[in-house]
């Protein structure tokens, strides 16, 4: 089941094309990477989805219905660019943001002090803003985004400007809003953070479709067929790395226990760092 | 409703403010006294006035006698040469010494005063006047005109000006005041129409520069957050005339316990005294008793409602341009270029602030209490002196129904423009953004 549907959304600014006949299909429940160089036409397509801008033409489907004013109490959206009232009081701050995405002022403060007292910010509650780290404000905007509890998260650059604590701290926190159903999108530059939370990407660049598929299906498609060989020949000339091309990998096996002790053999699959910058440079050309 | 949530957080965040607890209980005890300081000082005049002697040395011989004392002031008479006299007065004998030089021609009008400290006003005013009195009856005199004559032949004019409308029947009308009020309330709705907008326009600008906007944008629809911040902070300003009305209420009442009416007229005397003596207008006693009922005839409760309905129109829809430049810009220093020809629009009619006041039924001043733009202060500057319904009511559409239109139109902008980041805007864009 597709929780998100985008069909040929196209949307111009003046002459310029920003994004040309776009359509992805988002299943539930799954963490959708949507990838692609800075200016490609990301930030537009994510403001559709958040109804802030419309498209020229195309159709976006939540849950196989078009999109309505309502279902911004069904989305959850992290810009990039993201920051807070500097004057204001951390609690109240996430209260009212709380609220605008349609909670009632008791639940959003029930719910908020669960969630601060999760990720340690408790005592922070009646602070300014001004006066927390950047990493904390960053810890309350995430918290601010899936307070109530939407159906869809939208997660542009989450990672930036967190330590690797909390970087890691919030990959959980991701991954366990899947678990619980949540189906989300994730728009980021870290690939190694898209191989490790994607199950499918979407490659775009100036306002095209490149690439998409499963994370899995598209490394398979882009190997160059090369394996990675350790064996220690008969001779006894010791332990010998190889990168070996070729397109029988049994031949090859058979080719290296003829010469020495098979220590260990792997196939070498791109890292989804070079397929995107491959793909972005020959398209650039 | 959102918007009720956005218009909640804009006014509490604002109301909360330490500086806005300053401003709106220090401002209206600072304007108390400066109403009250004045008359009170008039009434207790005498007890900071010492008594002073002044010697008089007249060498013309015309004067002698012919000064009288006041209740602060003793003359005395001396025949010792002008030398003398100033040594008493070093030694403090005599505060100070009138020197009255003899001349050869028959009327002397210069005279000096010597002393250690200086001699207030009061008294050389009074010694003037003393003296030219003598020096005319004698001039009369000399041409064969008897000074009783000319007394008895002195008249004073009195015109009075009323007003005949239809619905308060006549009135009595006096003009400076009503001229004074006018400027006082086009003075205070410039003010506050421009404090408040700009308050709006640097809202703006600290949602954009926080990025901020783009969490709220994706909750609720841009128009509902300008809106929701312009009606906050119109509540802000509403709140804020809410409590100096009730405060200035509650001062002048306690004040007039302290000091009774009647000192406060007399008060008015003593002010317009040392004016009489300076050789301008003579002011009778009873102006001051005009000036009260005229006070009484004017409709302040109408004056009120009109400054309450042109500070909402005029408020708006300036607040709405202010609200699209701070959407186009981003940061404050870049706002000159947008604001400066807005605030002209808001300039003219309190530089042409005389011309229509003076002449409150001329057609440049009906104009100007029609065109939106400058009608919040041209209006005021009529409205003390009686405008025709009909007009206000036409002149407050006009305003509303422009303040709908802008609004609109600077919601466009404002929706395009607080997603817009790094990027000088120029008028021409800012157009194009309206087109979109």
């Amino acid at each position: 089941m597709d929780f998100l549907e985008i069909n040929n959304v196209s949307k111009s600014y003046g002459t310029k094309k920003v994004l040309n006949d776009i359509s992805i299909k988002v299943p539930q429940q799954s963490i959708y990477g949507l990838l692609g160089p800075n200016g490609a036409g990301k930030t537009t397509l994510i403001r559709i989805l958040n109804q802030i801008t419309m498209p020229d033409t195309g159709q976006v489907l939540l849950n196989g219905n078009p999109l309505t004013p309502n279902d911004i109490a069904n989305i959850g959206y992290l810009p990039e660019e993201r920051g807070l009232y500097k004057k204001m009081k951390v609690g109240e701050q996430a209260i009212y943001l709380a609220q605008l995405k349609g909670m009632t002022k008791k639940e959003a403060d029930k719910r908020l002090r669960h969630w601060f007292v999760k990720f340690g910010i408790a005592s922070w509650w009646d602070k300014k803003v001004e006066e927390l780290s950047k990493g904390m404000q960053q810890k309350v905007q995430f918290i601010v985004t899936v307070i109530h509890e939407p159906k869809l998260l939208i997660f542009d650059e989450p990672f930036s400007g967190f330590d690797p604590i909390n970087v890691n701290l919030l990959k959980n926190e991701i991954l366990e809003l899947r678990d619980k159903g949540a189906t989300i999108l994730f728009s980021t530059h870290n690939m190694a953070s898209v191989e490790e939370l994607c199950d499918n990407i979407m490659l775009i660049n100036k306002g095209e479709k490149i690439l998409e598929g499963s994370v899995y299906d598209i490394k398979q498609r882009f190997k160059n067929h090369s394996y990675d060989v350790v064996y220690r020949p008969f001779d006894g000339t010791g332990e010998t790395h190889l990168t070996v091309s070729s397109t029988n990998p049994n031949e090859l096996i058979s080719d290296i226990i003829s010469k020495g002790e098979l220590v260990s053999f792997n196939e070498i699959l791109p890292s989804m760092n070079e397929i995107f910058i491959n793909l972005v440079s020959s398209s650039n050309q | 409703m959102k918007i009720g949530i956005i218009i909640e957080r804009e006014y509490l965040t604002r109301v909360k403010k330490r500086s806005f607890l300053l401003i709106t209980f220090l401002a209206p005890i600072f304007f108390a006294a400066l109403m009250f300081l004045p008359a009170l000082l008039m009434t207790q005049a005498d007890k900071f006035d010492e008594k002073k002697t002044i010697a008089v040395v007249d060498e013309s011989t015309m004067f002698i006698g012919k000064i009288d004392d006041t209740d602060f002031n003793t003359f005395i008479y001396l025949d010792n040469d002008i030398d003398d006299a100033k040594n008493l007065v070093k030694e403090g004998v005599y505060d100070g010494v009138l020197y009255i030089p003899g001349t050869m021609l028959n009327v002397p009008t210069n005279a000096e005063i010597y002393s250690e400290k200086q001699i207030p006003m009061s008294v050389t005013s009074h010694i003037r006047s003393s003296m030219k009195n003598v020096v005319e009856r004698q001039k009369m005199l000399a041409s064969g005109i008897d000074p009783e004559i000319v007394k008895a032949s002195a008249t004073s004019i009195n015109v009075q000006t009323i007003r005949m409308s239809e619905k308060d029947g006549e009135q009595k009308s006096f003009s400076e005041f009503e001229f004074i009020l006018g400027l006082f309330l086009a003075v205070i709705i410039y003010f506050v129409i421009f404090i408040f907008g700009s308050q709006v326009m640097r809202g703006v600008i600290e949602e954009k520069t926080n990025r901020i906007i783009e969490v709220i944008v994706s909750s609720v629809k841009p128009f509902e957050l300008m809106m929701g911040k312009i009606i906050g902070i119109a509540l802000v300003g509403l709140t804020q005339f809410l409590i100096w009305g009730v405060l200035t209420l509650a001062i002048s009442g306690i004040a007039s316990t302290f000091l009774p009416t009647q000192d406060v007229f007399s008060a008015g005397t003593v002010m317009s005294e040392p004016i009489a003596e300076m050789g301008v207008e003579t002011t009778d006693a009873g102006t001051m008793t005009k000036v009260f009922e005229v006070i009484n005839s004017i409709n302040f409760k109408d004056i009120l409602w009109c400054f309450i309905l042109y500070f909402i129109g005029g408020y708006f829809l300036y607040s709405a341009m202010f609200a699209a430049v701070g959407a186009a810009v981003d940061n404050e220093t870049d706002t000159q270029q947008f604001v400066t020809p807005i605030s002209l629009l808001l300039v003219i009619p309190m530089v042409c602030s005389s011309v229509i006041a003076t002449a409150p039924d001329s057609s440049f001043a009906l104009w100007m209490s029609m065109i939106p733009f400058t009608s919040p202060v041209g209006m005021m500057l009529r409205i003390p002196f009686g405008v025709p319904i009909w007009q206000v009511a036409v002149s407050v559409v006009i305003l509303f129904i422009t303040f709908i239109v802008f609004t609109w139109l600077a919601s466009k902008v404002y929706r395009t423009g607080i997603l817009m980041y790094g990027k000088k805007v120029s008028w021409k864009e800012i157009f194009r953004w309206i087109k979109y």
